[in-house]
């Protein structure tokens, strides 16, 4: 069964590009909400959350997208992850409501502020991730009041930069803009078995 | 260059693609283009087509004026420097705009030299014409391309050119084999290692957008169709009867660039679009795209 990547606007060419990279062969850019139907699994790239919100408040693909994302895999990257919390700050926007965090946008500063960091993998996910990853920050907005189910997959300075919930997979910084995703890989293996 | 600061320079304009960029020259013009889903915006004193018409010097946008539209929205925020003008880059920089714009549609500043892009933490999104201009750019320091095309005219032929252009070139590089790449770069003036890397890759090693004269949808979605991952649109929204309307469409179309019937839709409610000059009507050395080599 084949990956979506949302495409409505964003680095979703980088997502395709590290799918493959992972061994992903069956891809579909969703632009339109009926796209959704029969996709194992979907990716929301980074890019303008503010952008997407208005593709995805049209024609029905606010609930198409959301009952999809309450039960497929979802990896979502910095505006993506935007899309899916339960609530949103600076300023307040509309979202999901289905990862149970708070985001606030562009929490570190504008563009000079955007860096390169390493993320300590908790040991939890160390076996299938390695102990640490690369973690590109861009205008990143910052994870705040997880709830009790959210798991923190790799954080770092005191910061969780990816999260785990059920079957959704947050992180505030852009795996795919890294040469080797390791992310992206246990995505795929844990989306299409 | 540090390798990880290009990464951070491009990564952003990663983010931009699929989307608009929309030139605006005050806050309550800002927000306009924010709620119609623009992914940023150009803060700049005046639009191309009101510096065509009014003359005079054109240079950097008044910090007053760029520092409201910051305040205003919550999307990236880029504005233009003249062509050379590294200080206005650096004030612009220590301002913390998001993105810089080395122009030929401000009046240049320097005849001979682009700003050292290398030597600023803020991106910078250079015009081409051609290959060689656009590796020219990006051997500068440019983390980001867009065609020239001839702004402030909303005449489209131009951005259309100039994306065919870069386009073949490339596509031309890939037959050569190494010992005609040497010669290839030569007469492009572009750095043989570019040259070898766009011969490799079939891409360019940035982002490659498209500006300069697009008024309509179905003018984004040409560009995009052509090879452009973005649009930067300038006097074609603020100059129509409708800009919110209109930004709304851009966007849209954008978006969904391959798809004839969404653009039907999009194009069926529009109100007129700016007037426009027709740009072969335009002098040589009246062309703002002559501006830099």
């Amino acid at each position: 069964m084949a990956v979506g990547i949302l495409a409505l606007q964003g680095d979703f060419s980088a997502h395709a590009e590290a799918l493959r990279r992972a061994g992903a062969r069956a891809l579909v850019e969703v632009r339109r909400p009926e796209q959704l139907e029969g996709l194992a699994a979907l990716v929301l790239p980074g890019g303008e959350s503010t952008t997407m919100l208005k593709f995805l408040q049209a024609g029905g693909f606010w609930e198409k997208l959301r009952a999809f994302a309450a039960r497929r895999p979802v990896f979502a990257t910095c505006a993506g992850a935007i899309l899916l919390a339960r609530r949103v700050e600076a300023p307040p926007q509309a979202s999901l409501g289905l990862l149970d965090v708070t985001v606030e946008r562009n929490a570190y500063g504008r563009q000079l502020e955007s860096s390169i960091c390493e993320a300590t993998v908790t040991p939890a996910f160390a076996a299938e991730l390695g102990p640490k990853l690369e973690a590109v920050l861009i205008r990143a907005p910052r994870f705040k009041d997880l709830g009790p189910s959210v798991e923190i997959v790799a954080h770092a300075g005191g910061e969780p930069l990816l999260l785990r919930q059920g079957n959704l997979l947050a992180a505030s910084f852009h795996p795919e803009l890294s040469p080797d995703s390791p992310v992206h890989r246990w995505f795929l293996q844990r989306a299409t078995g | 260059m540090e390798l990880s600061s290009l990464r951070l320079k491009t990564g952003l304009a990663e983010m931009l693609k699929g989307g608009v960029i929309m030139d605006v020259t005050d806050a309550a013009q800002a927000r306009i283009a924010e709620d119609a889903g623009a992914v940023a915006v150009m803060a700049l004193e005046r639009v191309p087509s009101d510096i065509r018409k009014e003359g005079g010097v054109a240079r950097m946008a008044s910090i007053r004026k760029v520092r409201e539209i910051m305040q205003t929205v919550s999307i990236p925020v880029m504005a233009k420097c003249r062509i050379g003008h590294f200080v206005e880059a650096q004030i612009l920089e220590a301002l913390e705009v998001d993105y810089i714009d080395e122009s030929e549609v401000l009046t240049p500043a320097d005849e001979e030299h682009h700003v050292d892009k290398h030597a600023f933490r803020v991106p910078f999104v250079c015009g081409a014409r051609n290959l060689g201009e656009a590796l020219r750019r990006i051997s500068e320091g440019a983390a980001m391309i867009r065609t020239k095309g001839e702004a402030g005219t909303g005449d489209v032929v131009h951005a259309v050119r100039h994306m065919r252009t870069i386009v073949r070139e490339m596509k031309q590089l890939a037959a050569l084999d190494e010992a005609e790449l040497y010669g290839r770069a030569k007469e492009m003036a572009a750095p043989v290692e570019l040259v070898r890397l766009v011969a490799r890759e079939g891409k360019l090693p940035v982002p490659n957008f498209s500006a300069g004269g697009i008024a309509t949808p179905a003018d984004a979605a040409l560009v995009m169709q052509l090879g452009a991952e973005a649009v930067f649109v300038g006097s074609g929204i603020f100059k129509s009867e409708d800009p919110a309307a209109r930004a709304a469409a851009i966007v849209k179309a954008a978006t969904h660039f391959r798809d004839p019937k969404v653009l039907l839709e999009v194009c069926e409610e529009l109100g007129e679009p700016m007037r426009g000059i027709n740009a072969a009507a335009i002098p040589l050395e009246a062309q703002l795209q002559t501006r830099g080599w």
